[in-house]
């Protein structure tokens, strides 16, 4: 099927399009989750070393890739929002922000729960740990300069090359942290290494889906508040539905 | 008339604003007397213990020259946003990034070079070794100029907003840590005994220069026609 | 040559002007008008470069400006609201400084022979904080004496003069004029050119 996508850039028809998008990714999100979670804490076994904490994988281990990936895509849809000055990609790149940051919080919180009973301490000085808590830090920097600024056509543009830079960034500080770590001879938490049992990977891989899925689903009813918001005083939004009721 | 090629453009921009910097002196200062009263605060918090305060210098001396160029850096466009002169810059003859460039070296000599300076007096005040003072100089000295160079993306960006020097830190902290690492990382190097990890953390600091040099004034130029419009 | 066509400029969600079209020719001067608010300031920022338009486009000579990019800005003088000079410096200092940036390489001597005939006489050295406000203007003004920019673009250029400069600065566009120059202007003062034919553009 031959799908126009230059029509689709268009928040007006966009707009339309994702509202009908979101409960195939809503859904499956929610039944995923169900069926990750259950396999994660009913169907696998108790981890020799760790016992029952390591459970908290498999929220965490998804978290943190997903915090990764969504800072990435944001940095793309902000590259393509500014080199071809489509709205709608600057639209997506603000929506997708807050999940991302959401994300890499849930990543350190976790973090700390599995570093407890493990190390002893809510907080460990570790290289991946550290890395995600600055990565945390650039989302909150996209997010407050774009909130800071009135005009929503400079906030695009600004955060956009910001979050490009940041994500030129990225791998030095990735890079430079490990560095860090090894030179201070810190401690660094491992999860996998060991070999992990079948229930234990189809766990981690199913949460993982759910939460691209949810990710998804979020960024896009997002996007959709968004296109409502710039497009108010436009006739379409007028005639929508929603907005008459 | 003549006209003028990038370098004399380049130079005349840096005079211009070390001149300015030399008119409004108080400036100036307060960025050296921040530097040192944040790292004079250190032994008052964590106490007079000298082993301590040896091993936490580095760390000290840089946080504080991290914060003391932010401190600065609201003021790298903001004076030439507000009385017309950036839009003078934009039409110059030359590529925006020149002038940039030549802004942030001045920034830096202003801001910049004085910590350099400084840092071996504060230093003895943490009982550094001479080796390990030397390292941290020119660590400083590589670094400092990278800091200048990527606040000048976050002052571009923040231009001519409310809170934007709070908001200018947000941005730019995070994005200097490198810098923070391996300024810090070759001072422990050497400390410990390890010459090649030292030499390898100035090399990367070195290389993270080269790095911003070519592309901040670019990045920063973009920026600056993104807040002007 | 300058070429405007079909320009359409929005400020947020307010749409300012649209399909604004108009030419202007070497040796013409244009007076841009309308109500405050009306987007004046704003096409001579976008004839700048500073806004980018929202459609359209301007051409000098047949090219784009934003092909053009520097080599536009050479042909370009801009006078803002703003004077674009620092309280710190003294006129010379701002003079020779704001004719580097356009490129030009200016000595103390023809810095002073440019402020004196801007009438600044015995103030040349002084810093421009203790000048009065419309003797800061003329230190702006006092570009308009150097370099070859083509294409001049004022905004308010007579805000905040007395009758001797507004004088002072008819005699210099007409000068420009007739070196073959333009001139795009917004005023809320009576401008006058002798001999010539003030096009004038409405935004409403």
């Amino acid at each position: 099927m031959a799908i126009n996508w230059f029509k689709y850039s268009a928040p007006s028809t966009f707009y339309g399009l994702a509202g009908k998008l979101i409960p195939w990714f809503a859904l499956p999100a929610a039944v995923l989750f169900v069926i990750g979670l259950y396999i994660g804490f009913f169907v696998a076994p108790t981890d020799a070393v760790q016992g029952e904490a390591y459970r908290i994988i498999f929220i965490h281990v998804p978290a943190s890739i997903l915090s990764m990936f969504l800072y990435l895509i944001m940095a793309g849809y902000a590259a393509l929002g500014l080199i071809f000055n489509t709205r709608l990609s600057s639209m997506m790149a603000t929506a997708i922000a807050p999940t991302g940051a959401l994300f890499a919080f849930i990543s350190l919180w976790t973090g700390a729960l599995w570093g407890k009973p493990m190390w002893g301490a809510w907080w460990v000085w570790d290289a991946r740990l550290t890395s995600e808590l600055i990565l945390l830090f650039l989302y909150f920097g996209f997010i407050s300069l774009h909130a800071s600024i009135d005009d929503p056509r400079r906030a695009d543009r600004a955060a956009a090359l910001l979050a490009v830079v940041g994500s030129v960034n990225v791998p030095i500080i990735y890079f430079s942290v490990k560095w860090w770590n090894t030179l201070h001879q810190g401690s660094t938490i491992k999860f996998t290494g060991t070999s992990m049992h079948v229930a234990m990977q189809q766990a981690m891989f199913i949460t993982l889906v759910a939460c691209w899925l949810y990710a998804i689903a979020v960024a896009l009813t997002r996007v959709r508040s968004i296109i409502l918001e710039r497009e108010r005083h436009t006739k379409w939004v007028a005639d929508l539905a929603e907005v008459k009721a | 008339m003549n006209t003028l090629s990038v370098w004399q453009l380049l130079v005349l921009v840096v005079r211009r604003d070390l001149l300015l910097a030399m008119r409004r002196r108080a400036d100036v200062f307060t960025t050296l007397i921040f530097f040192v009263m944040v790292v004079s605060l250190f032994p008052l918090g964590v106490g007079s213990e000298m082993e301590l305060l040896r091993k936490m210098a580095p760390g000290v001396l840089w946080v504080a020259a991290l914060l003391a160029s932010m401190l600065s850096l609201g003021r790298l466009f903001s004076a030439d946003y507000v009385d017309g002169t950036l839009e003078q810059m934009m039409l110059a003859p030359q590529s925006l990034s020149i002038l940039v460039l030549g802004k942030m070296i001045a920034h830096w000599m202003v801001s910049g070079l004085p910590l350099v300076l400084i840092a071996p007096v504060l230093g003895i005040q943490f009982d550094l070794s001479a080796p390990a003072q030397g390292v941290l100089v020119l660590g400083l000295l590589l670094g400092t100029p990278v800091l200048s160079m990527i606040g000048g993306i976050g002052a571009a960006l923040t231009l001519g907003l409310r809170g934007g020097g709070v908001l200018l830190s947000l941005l730019v902290l995070p994005l200097c840590i490198p810098v923070l690492i391996f300024g810090t990382g070759a001072v422990y190097a050497i400390s410990a005994g390890l010459n090649g990890a030292m030499v390898s953390n100035l090399a990367l600091l070195a290389a993270m220069l080269m790095f911003s040099l070519v592309l901040t004034p670019w990045v920063s130029a973009q920026a600056l026609r993104i807040s002007m419009e | 040559m300058l070429e405007v066509s079909h320009l359409a400029c929005s400020r947020g969600d307010h749409r300012l002007f649209s399909d604004l079209s108009f030419v202007l020719e070497s040796g013409q001067i244009m007076q841009v008008q309308g109500e405050n608010g009306s987007g004046k300031t704003s096409l001579l920022r976008t004839l700048c470069g500073f806004l980018s338009p929202e459609s359209g486009k301007i051409l000098w000579d047949g090219t784009d400006m934003r092909e053009l990019a520097e080599d536009y800005f050479a042909n370009l003088l801009y006078l803002g609201h703003h004077n674009a000079i620092k309280d710190e410096l003294s006129g010379v200092e701002n003079l020779r400084i704001s004719a580097g940036l356009a490129g030009i390489a200016l000595d103390d001597k023809q810095a002073i022979a440019a402020l004196r005939r801007m009438g600044l006489k015995g103030r040349e050295r002084l810093p421009t904080k203790v000048l009065s406000q419309g003797q800061r203007r003329r230190v702006a003004l006092a570009r308009l004496l150097l370099g070859e920019a083509k294409l001049w673009v004022l905004d308010e250029p007579l805000a905040a003069l007395d009758v001797g400069a507004v004088e002072l600065v008819q005699t210099l566009i007409a000068e420009h004029l007739a070196r073959q120059g333009m001139v795009i202007f917004t005023t809320h003062q009576p401008l006058e050119i002798a001999g010539m034919e003030m096009r004038r553009l409405s935004l409403s």
